[in-house]
């Protein structure tokens, strides 16, 4: 029974497929959320509304058509763009989309569009008079970013970069759809061959609970730490 | 500059793919889209309402399973729900010689369950958050005015509540035609599902989804527009000035 049918080693493989897919679009949205918001905070024009013009896309269209659009389209366009390429120069390129790679960017596009929302409004609640009071140390751009309204920044920006982490964790399953072997997909699979949707669908839902559980420590833990220095009274 | 014009004017000119039959194949997906989403959304919100009141009560026996349900449902995603009604009554032994045979021989019956149920955890929890935030005046003075709990209920704190509720009862709305997306994992030919046709049809991804992508966007514009419109009635009290 706790073999799955044989399917047990190839489960935990797409477990763990789904960990590092779901961190490692993180990590890229986390990036591209931050780079979005300083964009749309920014004084030029094109900046902002090219971070604008990019967010209402993301929000306006459902992950699932952005994926297959990034995903058959991407192969396509990176052909079509070494075609021309190989034609200018008479070169003879061709780049192969990496299955991952497609999950890890195309996640990464939709959940920086969301992040940027987030660290927007967390920038903005910094109070102004601390980064004045870092200049006035003579601190430079960056060590300022990096001392003071990074960890500032982050206390409120916490929240919703958790509440954007659970949504992309639970979108890693649409992978499955498109081909990549995650869990889900290892699931629905078994579950075609072996006629048993429970002994499969079950324990990778719970899979996705313990996932999370992991992830509420984690951020418990994070809290704690950006927390510092302020009162519990508020 | 005229390598690139040459590259993307056959997609321009050529309207190999937007036929009337590819059309009217998008026209299905989309009625698939809105039945799906709004026949989900009514019957979500129908469970919600009782769910949330149960979960405010303050009673355990009420609360916890509740609480379980949500948590369960909000906790993984809706494609392992869609799979667990699509197989988990398809494999039953014999179901096809029982009343249930509908269920497992239209894949709508089986999204229609798990949206719906998916929905209305997500649902339930907004409302429960609107409820407890009443303010403890406003009941209150519904106690001091000599009004029963259910009384109380009915005029203040439910009707606040729901107002309060409209925003973010708004976004799911929004979330849930997005969600709906995956019905196309299980065979229903939705908008998504219809673009997936002809992208498999003509191998021509970028016609084919770009052109769903703004079909959704605008759905989604025209909801969004909507809720506003809507806030603004119902929240009118709450403008400064």
């Amino acid at each position: 029974m706790l073999d799955f049918q044989g399917y047990g080693p190839r489960l935990l493989e797409g477990a763990w497929l789904t960990a590092e897919l779901a961190l490692a679009s993180l990590a890229a949205a986390l990036v591209i959320g931050l780079v979005v918001a300083s964009a749309k905070s920014s004084r030029s024009l094109v900046a902002k509304s090219v971070a604008t013009f990019y967010t209402t896309i993301i929000r306006g269209v459902p992950d699932l058509v952005m994926m297959m659009l990034l995903f058959y389209g991407g192969q396509i366009g990176i052909n079509m763009a070494t075609d021309a390429l190989n034609a200018h120069l008479g070169t003879d390129w061709f780049i192969n989309v990496n299955a991952f790679a497609a999950g890890v960017v195309t996640l990464g596009v939709i959940y920086g569009a969301y992040m940027s929302e987030t660290f927007r409004g967390a920038f903005l609640a910094v109070d102004a008079g601390q980064m004045e009071a870092a200049r006035a140390y003579g601190m430079s751009g960056w060590l300022a970013f990096r001392r003071i309204r990074f960890p500032l920044m982050m206390r409120h920006a916490l929240p919703g970069i958790n509440n954007n982490w659970l949504v992309l964790l639970k979108s890693t399953a649409l992978v499955s759809i498109i081909g990549l072997s995650d869990m889900v997909y290892v699931a629905d699979q078994a579950t075609k061959a072996t006629h048993q949707p429970f002994l499969f669908m079950v324990p990778v839902g719970l899979g996705y609970l313990a996932i999370t559980a992991v992830s509420e420590l984690v951020v418990l833990g994070l809290k704690r730490r950006f927390d510092t220095g302020f009162s519990q009274a508020t | 500059m005229e390598q690139w014009l040459a590259h993307i004017a056959p997609f321009l000119s050529d309207n190999a793919i937007f036929t009337p039959s590819t059309l009217a194949q998008y026209w299905q997906g989309l009625v698939r889209t809105v039945q799906l989403v709004f026949i989900s959304l009514v019957i979500g919100l129908c469970l919600a309402v009782p769910m949330a009141l149960g979960r405010a009560s303050g009673r355990a026996w009420l609360n916890a399973p509740i609480w379980l349900f949500t948590y369960v449902f909000r906790g993984t995603p809706l494609l392992i729900q869609l799979y667990v009604a699509y197989y988990g009554f398809a494999f039953i032994d014999g179901i096809q010689d029982t009343r249930l045979a509908f269920f497992i021989n239209d894949p709508v019956y089986p999204a229609l369950l798990a949206f719906t149920l998916n929905t209305a955890a997500y649902t339930a929890e907004i409302f429960v958050g609107a409820i407890r935030a009443t303010s403890r005046g406003e009941l209150e003075a519904a106690r001091a005015y000599g009004m029963s709990p259910i009384t109380a209920y009915r005029r203040i704190v439910l009707p606040s509540a729901f107002r309060r509720a409209l925003p973010a009862y708004g976004n799911e709305v929004i979330f849930m035609l997005h969600a709906s997306a995956i019905a196309s994992a299980v065979t229903i030919t939705d908008l998504t599902g219809a673009a997936y046709y002809v992208y498999a049809r003509f191998y021509s991804p970028f016609p084919a989804f770009i052109f769903v992508a703004v079909v959704y966007m605008l759905l989604s514009f025209a909801l969004q527009g909507g809720f506003k419109l809507l806030e603004a009635r119902m929240l009118r009290h709450l403008k400064p000035g």
